[in-house]
C-alpha cells in the first residue's frame, strides 16, 4: 500500500538553514547536510528545502548545497524558491535534487510547467500554490485566491481552476499552502485541502498549520492529502518524526514506519 | 568500474554517490568505449522514453549497451532505465526501445493518482539473490507514470500494488531492473543495491 508521507520543510538562505532547528548534539545548527541526515535517520519520507532569499547571485550557492545534501541523503528531496528557467532546473537536478518546486514563475508563465514536464518528466515538477480566503466583491462570494511572490501579490485566480490547469500542463504534484493557517499551529485548512484533492488526480502535499498530532491525522484522513509538510513542530522538537508516524499508524494511516 | 550511462537528463548524481558509498568506482559517461571497459552498467532513470532513446542513439550508446548485455556484463536499469530495456513504450509510440527484454511499457490507469509518487511496498514473487536480505513488504520510493508489462511473466521477481500490479523488480540472466529508485529508498534501497552488487561480484 502506498504510504502517506511526512515531509519536513527547511528554509535556507545562502546555503544555511535559517529557521531555528533544535536538534540535540548538532554543532552547527544551520548546516543543511547534518540536518538532512538527522531527519532521514528519524524517518522522514522526503525533505523540502525552500530557498527564501533566492537571488541571482545565490544560485551557485544553492547548487553547491544541493550537491552536498545529495551526497549523504538516500531519501528524495525537493528544492524550491526563485526557480524560473529550465537551465536552473537542469543544474539543480544534475546536482542531485529529485524535484523542484515552482510557484510565482508557474503563474507568470504557465508554459514553464509543460516545458519542465516534457524535459525532465512530471515526477520532478512540484507546483507550489499559496492561497488565502478572499471575498470577491463583484460576485459576492468568498473563494480561495492564489497569491504569488511569497504571498505578497494576489492574482485573482481561484485555486480550484489553477490546480486543474496545473494538472493539465503536466505537473507531478501540488504543494498546497493555506496562508491563513500557516504559522498558526491551529491545524491545516482541511476544507481547502480536501476541495483541491477531490478536484485533481495529482498527489497533494498539504502545508500550513500543523501544531498537534491530530492536525496531521485530520489532513491525511478528512483532507485526503497524500503528504503533510511540517515545519515548526519538528524544528522546535514538539514531536519527533517517530512519534508522529507512530500516532498516525496506530490510527490506520498507512506509514513507512518500522518499529 | 561501474559505468553509469548519462543521457543528459536529470539526476545521475544520487545513484553514483550511492554506489560509491558501497565502495564502488563509478564513472558517469556518454562514451561507448567506457561502457565497453566497465564491469557493470547502470542505466539510471529520469526523463522521458523518447528523449532518452534519442540521446542514447545520438551517442552510439544503443549498440554499446546491447553489446555489454550480450557479453554478459552485469546490467541494472532503474525506473525509466528499466523501461528502456523493453521494446516499446506508450510514452513514445514511434520510438524503439533497447529491446533487451520482450514486452512493452504502458501508462498507469487513471483509477489512481498519476504519477505514482511515494513509498510503496515490494513483495517478492520468487527467491532470488536480492530477496535474501530483504523481508516482504518493505517500502521503496517510486515516482513514475508508466510501468512495464513483460511478455514473460517469470522474469518478474518482485511486485508492488497500486490498484494494478506493478512489476517492481525484474531479472533475466545478467539483467536486473527496478521500477523504484534504490538510491532514494533509504536503508532498504541501499540493501537492495548491495545485494545486486554481491550477486555478480562473487
Amino acid at each position: 500500500m502506498l504510504a502517506k508521507r511526512i515531509i519536513p520543510c527547511l528554509d535556507v538562505k545562502e546555503g544555511k538553514v535559517v529557521k531555528g532547528v533544535h536538534f540535540e548534539n548538532i554543532k552547527n545548527v544551520g548546516d543543511p547536510v547534518e540536518l538532512a541526515r538527522r531527519y532521514e535517520e528519524e524517518g522522514a519520507d522526503e525533505l523540502v528545502f525552500l530557498d527564501i532569499a533566492a537571488s541571482y547571485e545565490q544560485r551557485e550557492v544553492t547548487v553547491q548545497m544541493v550537491e552536498k545534501i545529495a551526497t549523504v541523503l538516500t531519501i528524495p528531496f525537493t528544492v524550491g524558491g526563485g526557480i524560473g528557467s529550465t537551465e536552473q532546473v537542469a543544474n539543480l537536478l544534475r546536482a542531485g535534487a529529485d524535484k523542484v518546486s515552482i510557484n510565482t514563475q508557474a503563474v507568470l508563465k504557465p508554459e514553464l510547467i509543460s516545458e519542465l514536464a516534457e524535459m525532465f518528466g512530471s515526477q520532478c515538477v512540484v507546483v507550489a500554490i499559496d492561497v488565502k480566503r478572499t471575498w470577491d466583491r463583484i460576485n459576492r462570494r468568498s473563494y480561495w485566491e492564489v497569491f504569488i511572490n511569497g504571498g505578497r501579490t494576489p492574482t485573482g485566480k481561484d485555486v480550484l481552476s489553477w490546480a486543474q490547469q496545473v494538472e493539465k500542463l503536466g505537473a507531478g504534484e501540488i504543494l498546497l499552502t493555506s496562508m491563513d493557517a500557516d504559522g498558526t499551529q491551529a491545524g491545516y485548512d482541511i476544507s481547502l485541502i480536501r476541495k483541491v484533492a477531490e478536484r485533481v488526480r495529482l498527489p497533494i502535499i498539504a502545508s500550513g498549520g500543523a501544531g498537534k498530532l491530530e492536525h496531521l491525522l485530520a489532513v491525511l484522513r478528512e483532507g485526503k492529502a497524500d503528504a503533510a509538510l511540517v515545519a515548526s513542530i519538528f524544528h522546535y522538537r514538539y514531536f519527533s518524526i517517530g512519534e508522529v508516524k507512530d500516532f498516525l499508524q496506530k490510527r490506520g494511516i498507512p506509514m513507512r514506519w518500522e518499529n | 568500474m561501474i559505468a553509469v550511462v548519462d543521457y543528459k537528463i536529470g539526476n545521475l548524481y544520487s545513484i553514483s554517490k550511492a554506489l560509491e558509498r558501497l565502495g564502488e568506482k563509478v564513472v558517469v559517461t556518454d562514451q561507448p568505449s567506457v561502457v565497453s571497459e566497465a564491469e557493470a552498467v547502470v542505466l539510471p532513470g529520469v526523463g522521458s522514453f523518447g528523449k532518452a532513446m534519442e540521446n542514447l542513439e545520438k551517442n552510439q550508446m544503443k549498440e554499446a549497451i546491447r553489446e555489454a548485455q550480450s557479453g554478459g556484463k552485469a546490467f541494472l536499469g532503474i525506473c525509466l532505465g528499466l523501461q528502456l530495456l523493453f521494446e516499446k513504450s506508450k510514452e513514445a509510440p514511434r520510438t524503439e526501445g533497447l529491446s533487451l527484454l520482450s514486452g512493452e511499457v504502458v501508462k498507469l490507469p487513471p483509477t489512481n493518482k498519476v504519477p505514482h509518487i511515494g513509498w510503496n511496498q515490494v513483495y517478492f514473487k520468487k527467491d532470488s539473490p536480492l530477496s535474501q536480505d530483504i523481508p516482504q513488504g518493505r517500502f521503496f520510493y517510486f515516482a513514475h507514470s508508466f510501468y512495464v508489462l513483460p511478455e514473460e511473466p517469470l522474469i518478474v521477481v518482485g511486485i508492488c500494488n497500486y490498484n494494478v500490479v506493478i512489476p517492481a523488480i525484474i531479472n533475466q540472466d545478467n539483467i536486473w531492473g527496478f521500477q523504484f529508485y534504490p538510491e532514494k529508498s533509504s536503508t532498504w534501497g541501499m540493501k537492495v543495491l548491495e545485494s545486486w552488487l554481491r550477486s555478480w561480484k562473487k
